[in-house]
């Protein structure tokens, strides 16, 4: 009978439709159901894209890692098979080419001017300034009125604050740039308007490297354009660019990381107090399991194969494209026992929330320093903070490139 | 234990460093520097992490 024939059965596979990416969730604290169910059966398949394309979807721990440290997977948006995250995310690259988008050696070289700026000793040494401004926004909470929207009067301001003092970027004009990022980070944003808010966003950081050029400043601007600039290592434009996609990175994921992550936690009484006493080895493993568990970087690093890999017992062709899918990886059960629940006593720090391979998170040390400085003073100035509107009222970021809680009401 | 980088290929993600303070650090550049390419026993568990924690894959122990 044909139907026992594993081969036969294999090619059945590929010949029925595969199922659409990203999958819509069941809870929201979890990766969709679905996925964890290929990751058992087929682990490497195909899904279909809104723009009708059915890249690979790999969504095993070691698979994943694998694919994000083989340089034959192209991260260039341009290269044939490239599987894009939404209209919006195409014209926006295609604006605008960041060195995210990139392959070595242009990746390398881009990079490289950056990540002096993002050593441990040197965020290390920004933890006084991450604390100053945490407890600044936490005393204007307190002298406020409950309820209070969490991302609106913290989990936001925070990573926005701390990455405009960075860049050199005035706070002032916040609204400007975190509504034009939320934009052309929802998968539902016209192309004509993402390449719009693109271009204003771009515009607005030429005209600070510009100033820049005339005065020079001690901030990360400044300092690429003193260094890199100045020295015609880099145009204007290209050290703008770099400043659009630190701004955007910057604030977006660690923000949703504080929301969702403090929902989490309020969900998770025992969880909180430990959080709340504050022992830092504690801390620090209890954000390590939140970034792993929540990975908001929840629509699968992409990428396009420039030869023919065979990876996990499938071969994926030149010109196909891969998601390698980050957030199936951090719940793989061959990796981390009982996935699913939230374990500060286990070793969670090899997670790939923040993706692996040479275009691993720049701004890791950051995102870190903020989560360990943003939890525990929180729950401290507030010991009965709480969800202010029934759980079902919640909106999360399912329309969202980073996930996470739209609003999160809360009273103390 | 021997313990050597390949600093042309790394990318300054840091997760050495924070493994393995004692046999890592990060020039001013942001690049690895190997502070202790024989670390005695007691750090093998820490540098056998960082080699697998290394997002470029350019740490080798020998």
């Amino acid at each position: 009978m044909i139907t026992t024939n594993p081969i036969a059965g294999r090619r059945r596979d590929d010949e029925i439709d595969p199922p659409r990416y990203p999958m819509p969730r069941g809870c929201p604290f979890d990766p969709p159901a679905d996925l964890a169910r290929l990751r058992a059966s087929t682990p490497i398949s195909r899904v279909a894209l809104w723009d009708g394309s059915t890249p690979w979807l790999v969504t095993r721990y070691e698979d994943v890692r694998a694919v994000l440290a083989d340089r034959r997977f192209s991260s260039d948006t341009e290269k044939p098979g490239y599987p894009p995250t939404s209209a919006a995310q195409l014209v926006r690259r295609r604006s605008t080419r960041s060195f995210i988008a990139m392959d070595d050696p242009d990746h390398a070289r881009y990079r490289r001017m950056l990540i002096g700026e993002f050593t441990v000793r040197h965020i290390a040494g920004l933890r006084p300034m991450v604390e100053r401004i945490t407890h600044e926004l936490l005393e204007a909470m307190a002298a406020g009125t409950t309820p209070a929207d969490l991302v609106d009067i913290f989990a936001l301001p925070l990573p926005s604050m701390v990455i405009c003092q960075l860049l050199g970027v005035p706070y002032a004009d916040h609204d400007f740039f975190q509504e034009h990022s939320k934009s052309l980070l929802d998968i539902t944003t016209e192309p004509d308007e993402a390449l719009r808010r693109n271009e204003e966003l771009r515009d607005y950081l030429v005209e600070l490297v510009a100033r820049r050029e005339a005065e020079p400043t001690d901030d990360l601007l400044g300092r690429l354009t003193e260094r890199r600039v100045r020295t015609g290592e880099l145009t204007r434009d290209e050290a703008a660019s770099m400043g659009l996609l630190l701004l955007i990175a910057g604030h977006e994921t660690t923000a949703n990381m504080i929301g969702l992550g403090t929902l989490t936690l309020l969900c998770h009484p025992e969880h909180a107090g430990r959080v709340r006493d504050g022992e830092p080895a504690v801390v620090n493993a209890a954000v390590e399991e939140l970034l792993r568990l929540l990975t908001v970087t929840h629509v699968g690093r992409r990428r396009a194969a420039t030869e023919d890999v065979r990876i996990g017992g499938v071969t994926i062709r030149a010109g196909e494209g891969v998601i390698a899918a980050n957030e199936s990886a951090n719940r793989d059960p061959a990796e981390f026992v009982h996935p699913d629940e939230l374990d500060f006593d286990r070793q969670a720090n090899h997670h790939v929330a923040f993706g692996f391979g040479v275009h691993q998170c720049l701004g890791q040390p950051l995102a870190r320093l903020e989560l360990q400085v943003a939890y525990p003073a929180l729950l401290r100035r507030f010991p009965h903070l709480r969800v202010a509107v029934p759980a079902e009222e919640l909106q999360f970021r399912n329309n969202m490139v980073v996930y996470g809680v739209h609003a999160l009401p809360v009273a103390w | 234990m021997e313990v050597s980088v390949d600093r042309d290929s790394c990318v300054g993600a840091g997760q050495c460093v924070l493994s393995a303070p004692a046999v890592f650090d990060q020039d001013e550049d942001g690049l690895v520097e190997l502070t202790n390419p024989r670390p005695p026993a007691e750090q093998e568990r820490a540098v056998r992490a960082a080699a697998r924690l290394c997002p470029a894959r350019v740490i080798s122990l020998g």
